[in-house]
């Protein structure tokens, strides 16, 4: 069999099964292998060499609106610094704090990396690299995704240290309310491809982007997912100036290099989340007669929307508790509600009446964006009027005491 | 013995040593994560009955909502961890009686059904099908849509009970903020 360059994802894998069939071993144990070799590789190397290098990325870019040069010393542009931490990480002392529950203080790191990387299994990469085609992708990234939650939580509890707990206390504030506006907002795009399976959901969006067709959905869902990661501006969970680090105080060496892989690496998963829903996935020109193309364009989506994540960090300032919390039950919420209403209506409108879908989308998005505009700047308004009653007041009182 | 009657029997049995483990434990934080080990089992075994929709809503509800809360409430009340008190009282007796009675009434109940015994066959449609026929049950006039209905209006009605509860009570100068 010809090794074929437009497609070598396919190549490999036959020529893997052909290799493994030829040693006399069973067609379901040779699948079985295949399997575990594949989730090997993707999640332990691919994944992890990723969730590494992104720290230099981040350092660089931080480094260059900082008007500084970063890391510059290992390698050319300092490429191999994440290479000298992690040896320095491995090296460190692994310390375990007093009254620590042990068990829980060690399987945290592992639950926080494992949550991470089984969103991958559903991912995508190209058109016939996916992980496995579960009908209920969607889902099932929903379900594993709170799982992340519960390593922070056993994180900050089992460290015996206030300021840990008070970061497990803030996360669940934080993610779990995060979670409800991600959940709803996660109906658009399944409702657009009427599936929930990934594959479907990227296949689906042939005829046009679903940024196109959901732009509110699309950033609702941007937003969220940030605040779920806990990436700036969201980044209470670990505020370094209020709480110490947060939840990860007491860990050190590698075991704090894996909450800190898991942490970027969760970044590069909601870029990569948000190119599949609402940018298309691997879709492209030419994209499927070579599968290799598709992966490319897949990267280059992710790569963006990762360079907006990353950027928004050093741009913008850290939210409080209050503000994160009305936002997103006073705006978020509400709105992802809206969206799922307008998009179910919007797509039953254009289908009875045979309008084009992506055009009825897109004026529902326009106007539920219009009366959303319209909403927050009465509130203000009401809100600016009541605060300036209040001084008046104040002044009138304080000018009888006089 | 297939290798799926093998995987069976290996997360029943975990699922039931966790559920001991559940009401064994002494420390409560510990017997909440056991929980959330039967959670998981329950999930698996789920899997194991191609329907992975309720897998993956097993793990949502149960491990992402209601066992993350449990052990929310257990992290506020810090002082009250570690139970001390005697494990069993003096009636635990009786409690093993009604139980194994129970379970061998339930036993002898199940075996009478027929068609018990016999190898349950393989579904005869595929598995999107079957959850488009679920969410389509749900609003169908003809099947389950009333009680959903029901479902969503007792839902709401403690999302507003639960925000009732949690306002603070205040004088009318801050009663008026909405």
């Amino acid at each position: 069999m010809g090794f074929d360059f437009g497609d070598p994802f396919a190549s490999i894998g036959s020529l893997f099964r052909d290799l493994l069939l030829g040693w006399g071993l069973a067609p379901d144990l040779v699948d079985f292998i295949l399997i575990v070799l594949g989730a090997a590789l993707i999640g332990m190397l691919a994944l992890l060499t990723a969730g590494i290098f992104l720290t230099w990325l981040d350092r660089k870019l931080g480094a260059r609106v900082q008007d500084r040069l970063g890391p510059n010393r290992v390698g050319i542009f300092g490429v191999f610094q994440p290479v000298a931490d992690l040896l320095k990480l491995l090296t460190k002392e692994d310390t375990t704090p007093e009254g620590a529950d042990k068990v829980l203080f060690n399987m945290a790191p592992l639950l926080a990396s494992m949550a991470v990387i089984g969103i991958w299994a559903v991912v995508p990469f190209a058109p016939d690299l996916i992980g496995t085609d579960i009908n209920i992708g969607v889902l099932y990234v929903v379900s594993i995704g709170s799982v992340g939650t519960l390593a922070v939580m056993l994180a900050g509890w089992s460290s015996n240290n206030k300021y840990a707990l008070l970061g497990a206390f803030r996360t669940v504030a934080q993610m779990i309310s995060y979670e409800v506006p991600m959940m709803l907002v996660l109906l658009v795009p399944t409702m657009l491809a009427g599936s929930m399976s990934m594959g479907t959901i990227v296949e689906k969006q042939s005829s046009g982007w679903f940024v196109l067709m959901a732009p509110i959905a699309a950033l609702i869902f941007f937003i969220s997912s940030l605040a779920e990661v806990g990436r700036a501006p969201f980044d209470l969970v670990e505020a370094e100036s209020e709480i110490v680090a947060g939840y990860n105080i007491e860990y050190s060496g590698m075991k704090f290099g894996m909450f800190f892989v898991a942490e970027y690496l969760h970044s590069l998963t909601i870029a990569a989340l948000t190119a599949l829903l609402f940018l298309g996935g691997w879709r492209g020109p030419f994209a499927e007669t070579y599968p290799l193309l598709g992966l490319v364009y897949f990267m280059l989506k992710t790569a963006a929307i990762y360079l907006v994540i990353s950027l928004l960090r050093f741009g913008m300032p850290r939210i409080r508790i209050d503000q994160l919390l009305g936002l997103n039950w006073k705006v978020l919420t509400p709105l992802a509600l809206a969206s799922v209403v307008f998009t179910a209506l919007a797509g039953k409108l254009a289908s009875t009446l045979s309008w084009n879908k992506v055009a009825t989308h897109l004026v529902s998005n326009a106007i539920l964006a219009l009366l959303t505009l319209w909403a927050i700047w009465s509130y203000s308004r009401a809100e600016r009027r009541r605060s300036e009653a209040g001084d008046v007041m104040r002044l009138s009182e304080s000018g009888s005491g006089l | 013995m297939t290798f799926l009657q093998i995987l069976f029997l290996f997360v029943s049995a975990v699922i039931l040593a966790a559920s001991i483990m559940v009401v064994m434990n002494r420390k409560m934080i510990h017997a909440a994560l056991w929980l959330i080990l039967a959670l998981a089992g329950m999930a698996v075994l789920f899997v194991l009955l191609e329907a992975s929709f309720l897998a993956a809503v097993q793990v949502v509800i149960y491990i992402g909502a209601i066992a993350i809360l449990i052990i929310f409430a257990m992290m506020l009340t810090r002082r009250a961890m570690h139970d001390v008190g005697a494990q069993v009282n003096r009636n635990w007796w009786l409690g093993a009686v009604v139980s194994v009675v129970v379970f061998a009434a339930l036993m002898l109940m199940l075996l009478q059904v027929p068609g018990m015994q016999a190898t349950a066959q393989a579904l005869p449609i595929d598995e999107s099908a079957l959850l488009v026929e679920l969410g389509s049950a749900l609003v169908d006039v003809n099947m389950y849509v009333l009680p959903f209905e029901v479902a969503s209006v007792l839902l709401l009605a403690a999302l507003i009970g639960a925000i009732v509860v949690a306002r603070p009570l205040s004088d009318e100068n801050e009663g008026s903020e909405a």
